[in-house]
């Protein structure tokens, strides 16, 4: 049996097997404590200097810029819980686009509790936080914000620079953008953002072909943070915790991979997408995030009638792994949060599908799908028509 | 903490490690430094009857820099007069072994002992005088 | 014979060649997000996630519903013991305690609480490491919320006596959490017969992967945590984000291995330190810190009087060893461990952590016990203080130069 055909890029992404290579030694012989100071302690440093470097290169950022976590959502909770924090009991306003990752989302409004204000910025129809809706947020002034760069349902990309540059003109506020779904599909320049008003970005390996457990928070060093986690004292005091050598050796493998793939997979994705999309919208698919600029590998759609679990269960005994919505709240069966933001009818966003492309994905896997697609919706369609 | 070469050779290749009898005529004895702050270093000259450090010995309580400074003052001091030796700064020491910042107490402890040394001589000649 | 010989097991492990071998397919062909729930690659993660859960529970004799993944211990640390003091705070109380020689992710964690207006009592050890339960009765209060004690010390290898506390707390209804980072697979743990609410585990200290870890959370009587990681509402909500599939199965297995290997590991590791000891034991001025019985079997944690701990290290630099704790390491404070015992900063300065494991051996201790010798009586030679000592001149008498 052939394994089946992979298209949730976007809930994470195949281990390259370059990126496995360079993190090998580091689980066999290399396996010392990067805080020791010996031998092994040393290799282990030097590896994490290296790994650091190449991640900060991928970002457009500075080595000294890159706190290294667990998980992008450690790095979205130790933004918005950390920066909060440095408020002490102050609090104040958070500002964040309704359709964050659930991450962010609740970490936001953990910050409820503690004298924080929510505010949540609307979304339009076409999956963008609006101009309109940062500017009516400034007169609250926020002292915190928070909007991905790309979504990573509808992979709408964001005007975040726009943003930063307002909410910097209208007197500042920490800013933080989520680039997890980014990387590796588009040239990313902290220093300019940064310049514009960005603090803060969230990087994170698995979905750059790179390990599980390793992501990175890049942060301007202005930028005032309690560690969410006490301890050791590395990661300059921001992160405590024995470094997870061989996965930030991966996770700074991948980030060199993914810049030498810049030249030509962004290209290619979305010739592959285009490909997909003009095959959906004869099977009747409502495509959302269309009439936004969005990343060059993910469809996100739904059919009028047709129940999604069903169809994804469907398609994955034909062999075609999707997703509905985003991995992390697949364990919620509430439809996604970032089309009914988008104002989509509840009805139809129960049936979306997520299909997110990547490195191995070709024209005869789309191919393949949009068939499998078509016959499973008649089939599915006949079965309601009996049902009825 | 990388230490330089110079460390390196002296810590490992120590010179004039030892001590001469501190009763000895011409012997000055210099100790400074103290254990709770890490380092304890004893420099003792052996000054001959023209003012001219003959020998030098050393021992040294503390880090590889610590050694190092201390071994590197042995062979500074053997054929200065007293009074050159104390033109020796702990600026000079530094240099020499490329020592980090956080080490420059090292070389200052060093300058301190030969200060030290040169003061224990001077009062015993004096006391002899 | 590979120089440096690695004798920091308590840094650190190799991960078991056997557990990387496990490891490797999730790094590769399964490659799915264990919260993916709608196709097979999401699926065979989350059971290979579920498999190592019950090799983590079956080791410590916990119910697999009972484990939650962490990123690691310093986590598993600072989830259980904020989690607790902001759940329970308002009801149990705002008064904690726990002991002067706890590693730095517990000690940190309660200054962070201290700082929000927690109350903590951290408990002086006796002068071979292990608390007097008395001392921690002495200081319970009717709003105490929560005990931490570690079970094995990183620094020292004592063994402190958790069963009795977990009773007294028990008796008082207060919280009873356990850092048990250095003890899997050096010590028997049986949660389903000890008072213990919470306790934290690591998988690189037992030959698993780095960056992950995990929190018992005893379910019966039922603890409950307020969560320091929010997102997906993954393990349960206790602690949100992708489950790093590959190191969760590493550690499953370097459990399940633990479980299989402890007995006969520990009696082969126990000659071992022991040759060590006895190899050293004659020299002069020699100490070892921390309590010999109440003691895991790899850890030997010695004081080598008048020559001075940096330089010690440099000359031991054929040997992977540890002077204080890792995490502490690159500042130059002496080892708050040892100064709880009791011993000078200059003698805590000049103590040196052996911590021997799965892959040491004879050969290697013997070489360590020559050099040893030869370089702790190159420096003696060296020493000012040691000269002293010999001509009978008690230092602490000595009037010190102020520097």
């Amino acid at each position: 049996m052939s394994l089946p055909v992979y298209l949730d890029y976007n809930a994470t992404t195949p281990l390259d097997t370059r990126v496995l290579e360079a993190m090998t030694p580091y689980l066999k012989t290399r396996y010392g404590n990067a805080s020791s100071r010996h031998e092994y302690g040393r290799v282990a440093r030097q590896a994490m200097d290296t790994a650091r470097q190449q991640v900060a290169a991928a970002a457009g950022a500075q080595p000294t810029e890159i706190i290294f976590v667990s998980g992008g959502s450690e790095a979205n909770n130790l933004f918005l819980k950390g920066a909060a924090a440095a408020f002490g009991l102050a609090g104040g306003v958070v500002a964040f686009s309704a359709i964050e990752h659930p991450c962010a989302l609740n970490a936001a409004r953990q910050l409820a509790r503690q004298n924080w204000k929510l505010l949540e910025l609307p979304i339009d129809a076409a999956g963008r936080v609006t101009r309109a809706g940062v500017d009516a947020a400034l007169t609250q002034k926020p002292r915190l914000w928070s909007v991905m760069l790309a979504n990573n349902e509808t992979g709408v990309i964001q005007e975040v620079a726009e943003f930063a540059a307002r909410a910097q003109t209208a007197g500042g506020g920490w800013f933080h953008s989520d680039a997890a779904q980014v990387l590796g599909k588009q040239p990313l320049d902290f220093r300019a953002l940064n310049r514009t008003g960005v603090h803060a970005l969230t990087l994170s390996a698995h979905k750059i072909y790179g390990p599980k457990g390793a992501a990175a928070l890049v942060v301007d060093k202005r930028l005032d943070l309690i560690p969410l986690i006490a301890g050791g004292g590395q990661e300059s005091g921001l992160r405590s915790g024995t470094e997870n050598v061989a996965a930030i050796v991966g996770f700074g493998a991948a980030c060199e991979l993914a810049v030498s793939r810049l030249n030509n997979l962004p290209a290619r994705l979305r010739h592959l997408q285009a490909r997909l999309e003009a095959g959906l919208a004869p099977l009747g698919a409502t495509l959302f995030g269309i009439d936004a600029p969005r990343l060059p590998n993910t469809s996100y759609f739904a059919f009028a009638d047709i129940d999604g679990e069903t169809l994804l269960a469907w398609l994955d005994r034909a062999g075609f792994a999707v997703a509905s919505g985003a991995a992390c709240s697949s364990v919620n069966p509430n439809p996604s949060h970032v089309l009914l933001a988008m104002g989509v009818p509840e009805a139809l966003a129960r049936g979306a599908l997520r299909v997110s492309l990547g490195v191995e994905t070709n024209e005869a896997q789309i191919d393949a799908f949009l068939l499998a697609l078509k016959t499973a919706l008649t089939d599915l369609k006949n079965l309601t028509a009996l049902r009825r | 903490m990388s230490y330089s070469v110079k460390v390196i050779d002296h810590y490992e290749n120590p010179r004039n490690v030892g001590g001469f009898d501190a009763d000895e005529a011409g012997v000055g004895t210099g100790m400074v430094g103290a254990p709770a702050c890490g380092d304890v270093m004893k420099l003792q000259i052996k000054v001959g009857e023209n003012g001219v450090i003959e020998d030098a010995r050393f021992k040294t309580y503390g880090c590889g820099s610590a050694i190092a400074s201390s071994s590197l003052v042995t062979e500074w001091v053997k054929g200065k007069t007293v009074d050159e030796a104390l033109n020796i700064k702990n600026a000079q020491i530094a240099e020499e072994l490329a020592l980090p910042p956080v080490k420059i107490h090292c070389s200052i402890l060093a300058e301190d002992a030969i200060k030290a040394a040169v003061a224990d001589y001077r009062k015993k000649q004096g006391g002899e005088a | 014979m590979h120089l440096p010989i690695y004798l920091d097991y308590s840094a650190t492990t190799p991960v078991d060649p056997r557990v990387a071998k496990k490891m490797i397919p999730y790094l590769s062909g399964h490659f799915g997000n264990p919260a993916s729930r709608s196709h097979s690659f999401g699926w065979t993660a989350e059971a290979a996630v579920e498999e190592a859960r019950a090799e983590v529970a079956a080791l410590v004799k916990a119910d697999p519903k009972e484990i939650i993944w962490t990123s690691g211990a310093t986590e598993s640390d600072n989830l259980a013991i904020k989690g607790v003091a902001h759940f329970y705070g308002e009801t149990k109380g705002r008064h904690l305690i726990s002991v002067k020689t706890e590693h730095k992710a517990v000690l940190d964690t309660l200054r962070e609480l201290e700082r929000q207006g927690f109350r903590v009592t951290y408990l002086d050890v006796r002068e071979n490491g292990l608390i007097d339960p008395e001392t921690l009765k002495a200081a319970l209060c009717d709003d105490t919320a929560l005990v931490s004690v570690m079970l094995v010390n990183n620094e020292i290898g004592v063994i402190q006596p958790i069963a009795g506390i977990g009773d007294l707390c028990h008796e008082r209804g207060i919280i009873f959490h356990v850092d048990a980072a250095q003890a899997t697979g050096k010590v028997d743990i049986d949660l389903s017969a000890l008072n213990v609410d919470l306790m934290s585990f690591s998988a690189h200290k037992t030959y698993g992967p780095k960056g992950i870890g995990a929190l018992y959370v005893r379910k019966k009587p039922r603890v409950r945590l307020e969560a320091q990681m929010h997102g997906g509402g993954h393990e349960r909500g206790f602690r949100s984000g992708t489950l790093a599939t590959h190191q969760i199965v590493g550690m499953g297995e370097a459990f399940r291995l633990a479980r299989e290997e402890m007995a006969t590991e520990n009696t082969r590791v126990r000659q071992l330190r022991d040759r060590l000891l006895q190899g050293i034991a004659r020299m002069e001025a020699v100490q070892v810190n921390g309590d010999m019985t109440a003691r895991v079997a790899h850890n030997l944690n010695v004081s080598f009087a008048y020559v001075e701990g940096e330089s010690l290290m440099m000359a031991l630099k054929d040997l992977a060893v540890s002077s204080g704790s890792a995490c502490t390491s690159a500042s130059l404070e002496p080892s708050y461990v040892l100064r709880a015992l009791g011993r000078p900063d200059e003698l805590a300065h000049s103590s040196i952590r052996f911590t021997l494991g799965r892959f040491t051996t004879e050969e290697e201790i013997d070489y360590a016990i020559g050099l040893l010798w030869q370089k702790v009586g190159k420096l003696r030679d060296m020493s000012p203080l040691w000269e002293m000592a010999q001509a009978g001149i008690d230092l602490d008498t000595v009037q010190w130069a102020a520097h």
